[in-house]
């Protein structure tokens, strides 16, 4: 009795050190794993810095006037102005539907319009 | 273990038999067994004892060595927490209203040298002078052949320009990454941003100062690695500052000024929408400050906020609104405009010796009268008048977030004379910045409470003190409109923004003292729009303009600063999501009949 007690033990102990080592060597995989994506974000947050930056130098309101003063031929941008302000009644309505045709008649002449 | 009975037999018939008591064995036996167990309990406890002295003394020594361990280690920082990714940048963005990007940080590279690593070093000279013309050569050798071991050759790099220094494959020229500020809308609100620099350099990083304007008033803020991923928010708009600033720039050449300022402020929150001041820099690259000539001529003085100037017949509106408020006067009250008009020994007139008669106090404001002005600055008097500027703040320097808003500290007269009464109530004798009187404008604007300035953008409406009353704010409003609608500001009306206003212009003292120029001028128009409920204040300052397309110059607000007010009004209000309206008519008064 006793010595099975003992000999239970020991392999109770023999199997915690082995989970604690794997444990240990997989905290630390994490851990570089984690470290790694930390660094990743870093990277990523530099270059969305540097997107951010690229993405306000093109949009300088300077390049922007100079860009529409070029493509003026084409799209015509001019800057905001009070009348371009519209009220809610001055939008049309949808125009209705036709009708649907229900009583449809045949007709001799079918010829094809060009 | 075999229990001593307590009667052995054998003893106990011996003892019988020798006529002995038998008790005194058992006795005897007792004492024996209870010393037995009184020694194996004492072990026992001196053992449990042992053990309980080598468990404290074990966690003392884990815990002692430990901490041992601590104290001698080099300090780490911890391998993972989620807090680590968040602080990339040294100092945190600049951003407008709307989050678009106004400063930002860039990586990029310097370039050093280290001498005593050189392979060649006039080769290498030769090779950096191609690729930065700027370099001198001779300068550059004397450098690497001397006795320097290290230099700096440039401090920022392009990408291009690095590939170009590491493709002369000199070891003695090296690389070190470093941030800068960039400002990637080059001039745009350069006053306001200011500009950044470098702090202690090191090789592997250098510390990004601010210099100037915004950088430097919250560079503590800007460089606080807690705050460093939350950007600071302003209150300035991207496009709007840009529409300002073109039109500002165009009316400044149209109208031959040599400068010019605006500031446009919500009368509300005290956000300051677009300021701006030209000529201007680009912040990326801010020019040092001159050593010679006139300070406030250089492109990195803010007219805005560092200039203060006599902004003339703007400050009528005042006098009147501090008389109205004060019950002296109201708006139809006649006033005597005739001359003359001697106070202290000095005559006051009008512009162009005109004479405008009886008038009543809101025809003073449209004709912009001096010597009706100047009447109701008497009644006022100088006490009442100064305690009224100053809650107005024109006595203090403005509280705007840019270190530059120490250097606009208003002038005016230690002697608060009758004269100077007077002269202060139709604007000279005292000058003040743009932005001062913005806030001026904006007490009347918003109902006649006092707003800060300010940069930041704002969640709420301030709640100022009270200077005028919620009435006096309203007429001195219907004053304004009238200026605009039927007088000096004629050309400032813009279809449906109902602009009201206040021109202002001024002959500039000259520098060495003795009077005034008599070609020079600084040119205001001060507005607040839309009339019938007005949320922004607009003031334009034109420095020395004059508009020659008439038969003789006009140097008058009225012709300069006006019509780019207007336009600006024009180009902005839209923007600002004002949608143009009809102006409310004004109701009839009510007139007692009887019949």
């Amino acid at each position: 009795m006793r010595s099975l007690f003992i000999i239970l033990s020991a392999v109770a102990v023999i199997g915690l050190a082995f989970w604690a080592y794997r444990e240990n060597y997989q905290t630390q995989e994490a851990q570089s794993q984690a470290e790694q994506l930390q660094r990743d974000i870093g990277d990523a947050r530099e270059r969305l810095r540097v997107l951010n930056a690229e993405w306000a130098y093109l949009n300088r309101p300077q390049r922007l006037r100079d860009l529409a003063d070029i493509n003026f031929d084409k799209l015509g941008l001019v800057s905001l102005r009070a009348e371009q302000f519209g009220k809610i009644d001055q939008v049309a309505y949808p125009r209705e539907k036709p009708l649907p045709i229900t009583n449809s008649i045949d007709v001799i002449n079918m010829e094809q319009y060009p | 273990m075999i229990r001593t009975p307590l009667r052995p037999l054998a003893r106990i018939l011996d003892a019988r038999a020798k006529g002995e008591n038998p008790d005194a064995i058992e006795r005897e036996n007792i004492r024996l067994r209870h010393e037995d167990i009184r020694d194996r309990a004492r072990k026992r406890a001196e053992g449990r004892l042992l053990v309980i002295g080598v468990m404290f003394f074990g966690a003392f020594a884990v815990i002692g060595g430990r901490m041992g361990v601590l104290a001698n280690t080099e300090p780490m920082e911890p391998r993972t927490s989620i807090a680590g990714a968040e602080i990339v940048a040294q100092r945190a963005d600049i951003v407008d209203r709307k989050g678009r990007i106004l400063a930002t940080n860039f990586e990029t590279y310097s370039v050093y040298a280290q001498p005593p690593q050189m392979v060649d070093p006039e080769g290498a000279a030769d090779a950096l002078v191609k690729i930065f013309p700027d370099l001198k050569r001779e300068r550059l050798i004397k450098d690497f052949t001397g006795k320097r071991k290290f230099l700096w050759i440039k401090k920022k790099l392009s990408p291009e320009q690095k590939q170009a220094v590491h493709d002369i494959g000199e070891p003695g020229l090296l690389f070190g990454p470093r941030e800068m500020r960039l400002y990637p809308n080059g001039k745009l609100a350069a006053h306001v941003l200011g500009g950044a620099s470098f702090g202690r350099e090191g090789v592997h990083a250098a510390e990004v100062i601010g210099v100037a304007g915004i950088e430097k008033f919250y560079d503590e803020r800007l460089r606080d690695p807690a705050m460093g991923h939350k950007p600071l928010q302003l209150s300035l708009d991207l496009s709007i500052q840009a529409a300002v600033e073109r039109v500002l720039f165009g009316g400044m050449k149209i109208m031959n000024a040599k400068g010019a300022a605006a500031v446009l402020m919500d009368v509300n929150t005290g956000e300051v929408i677009s300021i701006a001041s030209l000529p201007d820099f680009d912040p990326n690259d801010r020019p040092r400050p001159p050593t010679e000539g006139n300070p406030t001529d250089s492109p990195l003085f803010n007219r805005a906020v560092q200039g203060v100037y006599e902004l003339g017949s703007i400050f009528k509106i005042f006098a009147a609104a501090q008389a109205i408020d004060l019950g002296l006067v109201n708006a139809n009250t006649l006033i005597n405009t005739s001359g003359p008009m001697r106070i202290g020994g000095y005559p006051i007139g009008e512009f162009k010796k005109k004479d405008y008669g009886t008038i009543s106090v809101s025809d003073i404001i449209v004709k912009s009268s001096n010597r009706g002005t100047g009447r109701m600055a008497l009644q006022i008097g100088a006490e009442r008048q100064q305690e009224f500027l100053k809650s107005l703040g024109f006595f203090e320097h403005p509280s705007l977030e840019i270190v530059e808003a120490k250097g606009g500290k208003p002038l005016w007269p230690k002697r608060w004379t009758e004269l100077s009464t007077v002269t202060i109530s139709y604007g000279h004798g005292i000058s003040i910045s743009p932005l001062h009187l913005a806030a001026g404008y904006a007490a009347i604007a918003n109902g006649g409470t006092r707003v800060q300035p300010t940069l930041l953008k704002q969640p709420r409406n301030q709640k100022g003190p009270r200077v005028m009353s919620k009435e006096t704010a309203r007429v001195a409003k219907d004053m304004l409109r009238e200026v605009v609608t039927s007088g000096t500001a004629s050309l400032g009306e813009v279809p449906g923004y109902a602009v009201a206003g206040k021109t202002g212009t001024a002959d500039k003292p000259r520098e060495n003292g003795g009077g005034y120029y008599d070609d020079k001028v600084i040119a205001t128009f001060a507005t607040i729009f839309p009339a019938y409920d007005p949320k922004y204040v607009l003031i334009v300052t034109l420095d020395e303009p004059v508009e020659t397309s008439g038969s003789e110059p006009r140097r008058t607000a009225g012709w300069t600063a006006v019509p780019v007010a207007a336009e600006i009004i024009r180009r902005v209000a839209p923007l600002l999501g004002l949608r143009p309206e009809i102006e409310p008519a004004k109701l009839n008064s009510i007139t007692l009949t009887s019949n």
